[in-house]
């Protein structure tokens, strides 16, 4: 369903030294260094397989995520997604998968949620009967009921994630990238939000790829993990692969991160 | 086209709960036309064979754009379009089965019409009743005033595909202030939105004319007040839906190239 051949990615980045000379400096001469987000990577998944796409900071998981979205273009290399390039047909291509970015909002801040979703309805030409019947399960699941009728901005953050994920999904996708998803929530949410992706892979045979650095999300929704690590493809494995030392699973990833240097 | 009606529904809906900046609008645009028509009553009074304009086509020409300031202003231009580029939310808007050009276009002609909407009235109610030539004077025929209805949304149009343009090359600078606050300045001078564009010595003026800026408020304004012949009205239309054609033709070409060497900013 989602196959990624030796992709490349890389960017530039102006580089300088503190102080006010530098800058004056970079003013006639600008060093530039290329960083490779993504070497050579390759990987497969298949329908209703949930992936756990797991690395240190900066190691290239949301620029995968990016790609296979459709919202970056890779330097080199073929990536097919549901027999769609994502960058070559963009808009045909968003309107079977569904994203949520942990650390940014697609809610419009002054009103109301449900206006938002119903904005999406809109977007998605999704028809009424369907629209109706994700919503009442979107909203059961998710337990957003009162939280529609008030404006994103007064939601607190857990809140907010629920909607944002109930808006990713209204659609009903096939596809769900979630970049961070439990990023910054308290513990009864993230219990909330990893029972509904699970749910959803279910009930929908959802494939599911989700980049994190809780280990517990892993743990409790990921049956095959790729570790990635400056840009490149490490491991690709089940969970039981990395936990065959046995204990606590952080140390567990430390060690591993450690081991391959990144 | 429906998902772009819905961007224009919500939008729209969105500007018009703004109540206290639209009170604050009209009170500005009050001042400003006043202040504007009694600057330019003492030119008349020097003396009125050098003036380009009747009095009373000056005044509603100054009346009219301030009523309908919002539609023609490329200084409103729309922050959160800059932001979304500049810290990288944009990731969103692409990710939406729309076209990025057209989502844009849509959001910003809603927005304009929410905003002109709220303050044009009390502007165009209070100025019908000044005392003459101080007021809004109806246009010669009924033919004038839906022409001007017209080229009101043509210019509108033109305004807002020129702003898209702005949008595009925040995609291509660090930092997009720089080229906004020039752009905007040219479109407010040439465009006819500080001095009427009759006011400039003829050359300059016939080369003016002559630019896409001129096809945005100059027209509608000159035709309601009468300031144009029939010759004048049919090349000046002509030219706005010459420049509208080709702006918006280079404004979703810059729109692709963006999209294909676009970097989402802040991880």
């Amino acid at each position: 369903m989602i196959t990624m051949e030796h992709v490349w990615k890389s960017y530039k980045i102006a580089k300088r030294n503190s102080g006010f000379g530098q800058a004056l400096k970079a003013l006639f001469s600008r060093e530039y260094e290329v960083v490779h987000a993504l070497r050579d990577v390759s990987f497969t998944i298949h329908e209703g397989e949930m992936v756990g796409y797991i690395g240190p900071n900066g190691a290239g998981k949301s620029s995968t995520i990016k790609i296979l979205s459709g919202i970056l273009t890779p330097d080199q290399g073929t990536v097919l997604v549901d027999g769609r390039i994502p960058y070559k047909n963009r808009i045909q291509h968003v309107s079977q998968i569904g994203v949520v970015f942990g650390q940014r909002s697609q809610l419009w801040w002054d009103v109301p949620v449900i206006d938002s979703f119903e904005l999406l309805k809109d977007i998605y030409q999704i028809p009424n009967t369907q629209y109706k019947q994700s919503l009442e399960e979107l909203t059961d699941l998710l337990n957003l009921g009162e939280l529609l009728r008030s404006p994103a901005r007064q939601l607190s953050l857990g809140q907010r994630m629920r909607c944002e994920i109930g808006a990713s999904l209204l659609h009903q996708p096939r596809i769900l990238f979630l970049d961070e998803p439990t990023i910054g929530l308290d513990a009864v949410s993230k219990l909330a939000v990893r029972d509904f992706i699970l749910k959803q892979n279910q009930l929908h045979k959802t494939t599911v790829i989700l980049t994190t650095h809780d280990m517990q999300d892993i743990e409790a929704l990921a049956s095959r993990i790729i570790l990635i690590g400056k840009g490149q493809l490490l491991m690709d494995g089940s969970l039981s692969d990395i936990k065959r030392g046995g204990g606590d699973i952080d140390k567990t990833v430390a060690q591993l991160y450690r081991s391959y240097d990144i | 086209m429906k998902k772009y009606l819905s961007f224009f529904r919500l939008r729209f809906s969105m500007g018009l709960q703004y109540r206290a900046a639209a009170l604050a609008g009209i009170v500005t645009q009050f001042f400003w036309g006043f202040m504007e028509i009694m600057a330019f009553r003492a030119f008349y009074q020097t003396d009125p064979s050098a003036f380009p304009m009747t009095m009373a086509g000056l005044s509603s020409y100054v009346w009219l754009q301030q009523a309908f300031l919002a539609l023609f202003a490329a200084w409103m231009m729309d922050n959160e379009i800059f932001d979304s580029i500049v810290n990288g939310d944009i990731a969103y808007e692409l990710c939406r089965p729309v076209n990025l050009y057209g989502m844009w276009f849509s959001r910003n002609v809603a927005n304009r019409m929410a905003r002109a909407v709220l303050r044009c009235f009390p502007i165009l109610a209070v100025a019908l009743f000044l005392p003459s030539p101080y007021k809004i004077t109806m246009p010669k025929s009924t033919v004038h005033f839906f022409l001007f209805l017209i080229t009101l949304l043509l210019g509108l149009a033109m305004t807002v595909s020129f702003c898209m343009l702005v949008y595009m090359t925040a995609f291509f600078t660090i930092s997009p202030q720089g080229l906004r606050i020039l752009f905007t300045s040219a479109v407010e001078f040439f465009s006819g939105a500080i001095i009427p564009l009759p006011f400039l010595p003829d050359k300059i003026r016939q080369i003016m004319e002559l630019l896409p800026f001129a096809a945005m408020q100059n027209v509608p304004l000159r035709i309601f007040c009468g300031a144009m012949s029939t010759e004048e009205m049919k090349k000046a239309i002509g030219l706005q839906v010459f420049w509208f054609v080709t702006i918006t033709i280079a404004g979703n070409f810059l729109c692709r190239l963006a999209q294909r060497r676009v970097v989402v900013q802040g991880g």
